[in-house]
C-alpha cells in the first residue's frame, strides 16, 4: 500500500520537471567560491530554475587561476560544459577564433544589447569581427581601498581620505599592534594593488600609455618610478599580514586587525555577508581616494558550443535572462558589483555601491588590464610581483625589469 | 605449459630448418605489444611532438608558426625559469644524498634483528603511502610559525627558539625538503632492508672470522655488493626529483615571491595559466635535454663499459 503510494509520488516528482515547456540541465562552471560571491551566484541559479531550466553549478575552487585551465581544458577536450564565466577580454581570444564558442549576436540584436549595455566598451570586449559571443553580468573595479573604521579609531587617528593620509597614519597603526595594509600573498593580488597604485599615483594617462599602447618609455620613466618606491612603502606596511587568499586578507580589515586593503570592489560582499555597514563600520575610498576613476573590467558569460539544439536554446535564454532587469539587480547587490545597465533600479545599493555607480554615470572609465594585456603578460608580471613583495627588490630594480615586460608585450 | 619450453615443441613439428627468431616467444611478443605501442605513440610520438611545437609561438592552441630559438631566449632570459632550476638543482643534490644516506642508515638497523622489526617498518613507510599532496599540507602545517614546531618549542619555553623555514626564500626549498625526504626515505629503506637480506649469511661469518668491525663490514663489503640495489633506488630517487611538483604546490605553491618555483610548476604555469603553450613546451623540452645529460653518461658507463671489459 505505502509502497504503492511512494512509488507513485516518485513518478509525479520525476514527471514535473519533464511537464515543464523547455526543460533543460545547463552545466555551468564559475570561480565564486567566497560567501558573497556563492551567496550572489545562488540568485543566478534561483532565476534560472524559475524560468523552468535546471542550473547545474559547477563551482571550481581556488580563483581564475586556477579555474581557467580547467574551463578551457574542457572546452578544448571536447566535454563543454553549458556555460561558463571568465572575464572578458582576451582571455577567450583564441577560443573564439577556433569557434569553440557559441555565436550570441542574434539574440543580442533582438534584445538590442547595444542600447543596453553600459559602458560600451563591455560588449566591446565581447566582439571579435562584429559578432558577439559573451554576455557580460557586471562590471568589477579594481581601484578601492577598503578601510577598517575600528582600527583606526583604535589606533587613534580619523580615516583617511586618500593615499597620502593613508601612508602618513600607517606608523601609528602600527604602534597600536594594527598590520596598516593586509594583502594576501598572490601575484594577481599583488599586481592588482599595484596597478591601482599606478593610477592613483601616476595617473590614468601614464596607465594607458603603458598597458594600451605598450610604451616601455613610460614604464621607465620618472611617473612610474613614484609609484614602485610608493609600492615599496606599501610592502613594509603589509610586511605583517601572513594570509594568502584576498578573502582572508579582507577578514583582517573585518574584524579591525589591518587598516585596510587595495582590493576589487568584489570585497564588499564579504563586508555584506558579515554584516557590516558601509561608512559606519568601514569606509571605501574609490581610486585611494586620489582620483575618482574606476577600470571596467568584469565578469561575462561565454557559451561554449554544443551539438545539442535544445542544449543551444537554453543558453540562449540563460543569455538573455543574464542581461535582464531583475537578474542584473538581484545579482550585483549581493555581488556587491556594477550592474551592466544603467537603466536599473539600484536605490537599495550601499553607500559604496553608490560612490561606484555615480562614477560610472559621470564617465570616469577606464578599460581593464584585462581587456588590454594577453595572460602571458600578465603571468610575467604577476611573477614580477610575487618577487617583489616578498622579498627586497628596489625599487629601481622592480621598475627596469617591469619596463622589460612590457617592451615585449603583444 | 611454460614459454620457455615452446621452441623445442615447435621444432618438433616444423618441417625444415631453423625457427624464425621473429617468432620466438610469440606470446610474450603479442602481450607486450600495446605497451610497445603506447611507448611509441605516447611517450616517443608526444615528446617529438612538444619538442617540434617548442620552435613555434603557439599561445592558447598549437600553431605551426616556427619562430626559431625565441622561445628558449625568452625562457634563459627568465628570473622564474633560473630560481626554478636552481631550486630543483638544490633539492636533487641533497635529496639523492641524504635520502640514500637515511635510507641506507635506517635498512641497516634495522637488519640488525632488533625487536618490533616490523613495527618500525610500517612506520618508516608510511609516509610513502601518503600523497604529496597531503605531505605537502601536513609539512605546511608542521613548520608554520604559528601552530607548527615552532610553537610548540616555545611553549616548552625555549622563547627565542625559531624555526620558521618556509616564510625565508633563501631556506623555503629546504622546507620542502625536508617533506620530500621524509616521504620518500622510507621506500628507500625498505629496497634496501630487501637488498641486505639478500646478502649471504657467510659473508657475515667471514667478516668476523677475519675480525673485521661492524660498520667496516657494512661500508667495505655489503654495499659495494648491492650495487644492483642501490642503482634501483637512484632511479626511484631521480624520477621522483625530476617531477617534483605537487608537493610544492601543496606546500608553498612557488613562494614567498617566486622562491621555492620548479621547472614542471614553471611548464604548467606557462602552458594553461599564461596560455603559452610555446613557452611550456620549450621549458619542457629543456627538462627533457636536462634528465638526457645525466642520464647518457650513466648509460654509456653502465652498458657500455661492460661490453668493452
Amino acid at each position: 500500500m505505502y509502497l504503492k503510494r511512494i512509488m507513485a509520488a516518485l513518478a509525479v516528482s520525476a514527471a514535473l520537471p519533464m511537464a515543464a515547456s523547455h526543460a533543460t540541465d545547463l552545466e555551468v562552471t564559475h570561480w565564486w567560491t567566497s560567501g558573497g560571491e556563492a551567496a550572489a551566484v545562488s540568485e543566478l541559479a534561483k532565476a534560472f530554475d524559475a524560468s523552468g531550466d535546471k542550473w547545474v553549478d559547477g563551482a571550481i575552487a581556488g580563483g581564475g587561476g586556477t579555474a581557467r585551465p580547467v574551463i578551457i581544458s574542457r572546452i578544448l577536450g571536447g566535454d563543454p560544459m553549458g556555460a561558463t564565466q571568465l572575464n572578458h577580454g582576451r582571455q577567450a581570444e583564441e577560443l573564439i577564433e577556433a569557434g569553440l564558442l557559441t555565436d550570441l549576436t542574434e539574440i543580442a540584436e533582438k534584445e538590442g544589447w547595444k542600447d543596453i549595455v553600459n559602458p560600451p566598451s563591455l560588449l566591446e570586449s565581447c566582439t571579435l569581427d562584429g559578432r558577439i559571443y559573451c554576455a557580460p553580468i557586471n562590471i568589477h573595479s579594481w581601484q578601492w581601498i577598503w578601510l577598517s573604521n575600528a582600527a583606526y579609531e583604535q589606533a587613534g587617528v580619523p580615516v583617511p581620505t586618500n593615499w597620502e593620509e593613508f601612508v602618513a597614519a600607517a606608523p601609528n597603526l602600527k604602534e597600536a599592534g594594527i598590520v596598516p595594509l593586509a594583502m594576501g600573498k598572490q601575484g594577481w593580488q599583488q599586481n592588482g594593488a599595484f596597478g591601482v597604485m599606478v593610477v592613483a599615483i601616476a595617473g590614468v594617462d601614464a596607465w594607458k600609455k603603458v598597458n594600451v599602447e605598450k610604451d616601455a618609455e613610460t614604464a621607465r620613466g620618472p611617473e612610474y618610478a613614484k609609484v614602485f618606491e610608493a609600492a615599496v612603502k606599501a610592502r613594509e606596511f603589509a610586511a605583517d599580514s601572513n594570509v594568502q587568499d584576498w578573502n582572508q586578507a579582507t577578514n583582517m580589515v573585518i574584524t579591525g586587525k589591518a587598516g585596510g586593503q587595495i582590493m576589487g570592489d568584489w570585497a564588499q560582499g564579504e563586508f555584506q555577508v558579515a554584516g557590516k555597514v558601509a561608512g559606519k563600520d568601514y569606509t571605501c575610498l574609490p581610486g585611494l581616494g586620489n582620483n575618482q576613476i574606476l577600470d571596467t573590467a568584469g565578469d561575462a558569460f561565454y557559451f561554449p558550443k554544443v551539438d545539442n539544439a535544445e542544449t543551444t536554446e537554453a543558453q540562449m535564454r540563460l543569455a538573455s535572462l543574464l542581461i535582464s532587469k531583475e537578474v542584473q539587480v538581484a545579482f550585483n547587490l549581493k555581488k556587491g558589483s556594477l550592474p551592466i545597465r544603467g537603466d536599473v533600479d539600484l536605490s537599495a545599493a550601499n553607500d559604496c555601491m553608490q560612490k561606484g555607480l555615480k562614477i560610472l554615470a559621470d564617465g570616469g572609465i577606464m578599460p581593464s588590464g584585462d581587456q588590454n594585456l594577453t595572460p602571458d603578460t600578465t603571468t610575467q608580471i604577476e611573477d614580477l610581483m610575487a618577487e617583489f613583495w616578498s622579498g627586497d627588490m628596489s625599487a629601481a630594480d622592480a621598475q627596469s625589469r617591469y619596463a622589460e615586460i612590457i617592451e615585449s608585450a603583444e | 605449459m611454460s614459454v620457455t619450453t615452446e621452441p623445442s615443441a615447435a621444432r618438433d613439428h616444423a618441417p625444415v630448418g631453423k625457427p624464425n627468431p621473429l617468432f620466438k616467444n610469440l606470446s610474450a611478443k603479442l602481450a607486450s605489444i600495446p605497451m610497445i605501442i603506447t611507448a611509441l605513440v605516447v611517450f616517443v610520438g608526444g615528446t617529438t611532438w612538444t619538442v617540434v611545437y617548442s620552435f613555434t609561438n603557439s599561445k592558447l592552441l598549437p600553431r605551426a608558426n616556427f619562430v626559431g630559438l625565441d622561445q628558449y631566449e625568452r625562457l634563459w632570459s627568465t628570473r622564474r625559469w633560473m630560481v626554478s632550476i636552481e631550486n630543483l638543482a638544490i633539492y636533487g643534490i641533497c635529496s639523492m644524498i641524504l635520502t640514500l644516506i637515511i635510507g641506507f642508515t635506517l635498512a641497516a638497523l634495522l637488519d640488525r634483528k632488533i625487536r618490533f622489526e616490523n613495527t618500525f617498518r610500517t612506520i618508516f613507510l608510511y609516509p610513502f603511502a601518503l600523497s604529496f599532496i597531503v605531505t605537502g599540507l601536513t609539512w605546511q602545517w608542521i613548520l608554520n610559525p604559528d601552530f607548527g614546531l615552532q610553537n610548540v618549542v616555545r611553549n616548552w619555553g625555549w622563547e627565542s627558539f625559531a624555526f620558521n623555514p618556509l616564510n625565508d626564500p633563501n631556506t623555503v626549498i629546504f622546507g620542502i625538503l625536508i617533506a620530500g625526504i621524509w616521504q620518500g626515505s622510507g621506500l628507500i629503506m625498505c629496497i634496501m632492508l630487501a637488498g641486505l637480506r639478500g646478502i649471504d649469511e657467510d659473508i657475515w661469518k667471514a667478516a668476523r672470522v677475519d675480525g673485521i668491525g661492524t660498520v667496516k663490514t657494512y661500508l667495505r663489503i655489503i654495499l659495494p655488493m648491492m650495487r644492483p640495489v642501490i642503482i634501483t633506488s637512484l632511479v626511484l630517487i631521480a624520477s621522483g626529483i625530476i617531477k617534483l611538483y605537487d608537493l610544492v604546490v601543496a606546500q608553498t605553491n612557488g613562494g614567498p615571491g617566486i622562491a621555492s618555483e620548479v621547472p614542471a610548476k614553471y611548464v604548467i604555469n606557462y602552458m594553461f595559466r599564461a596560455q603559452n603553450l610555446g613557452q611550456g613546451f620549450a621549458a619542457s623540452t629543456m627538462m627533457l635535454v636536462s634528465v638526457i645529460i645525466i642520464l647518457i653518461p650513466w648509460a654509456y658507463l653502465e652498458f657500455g663499459g661492460r661490453k668493452r671489459g
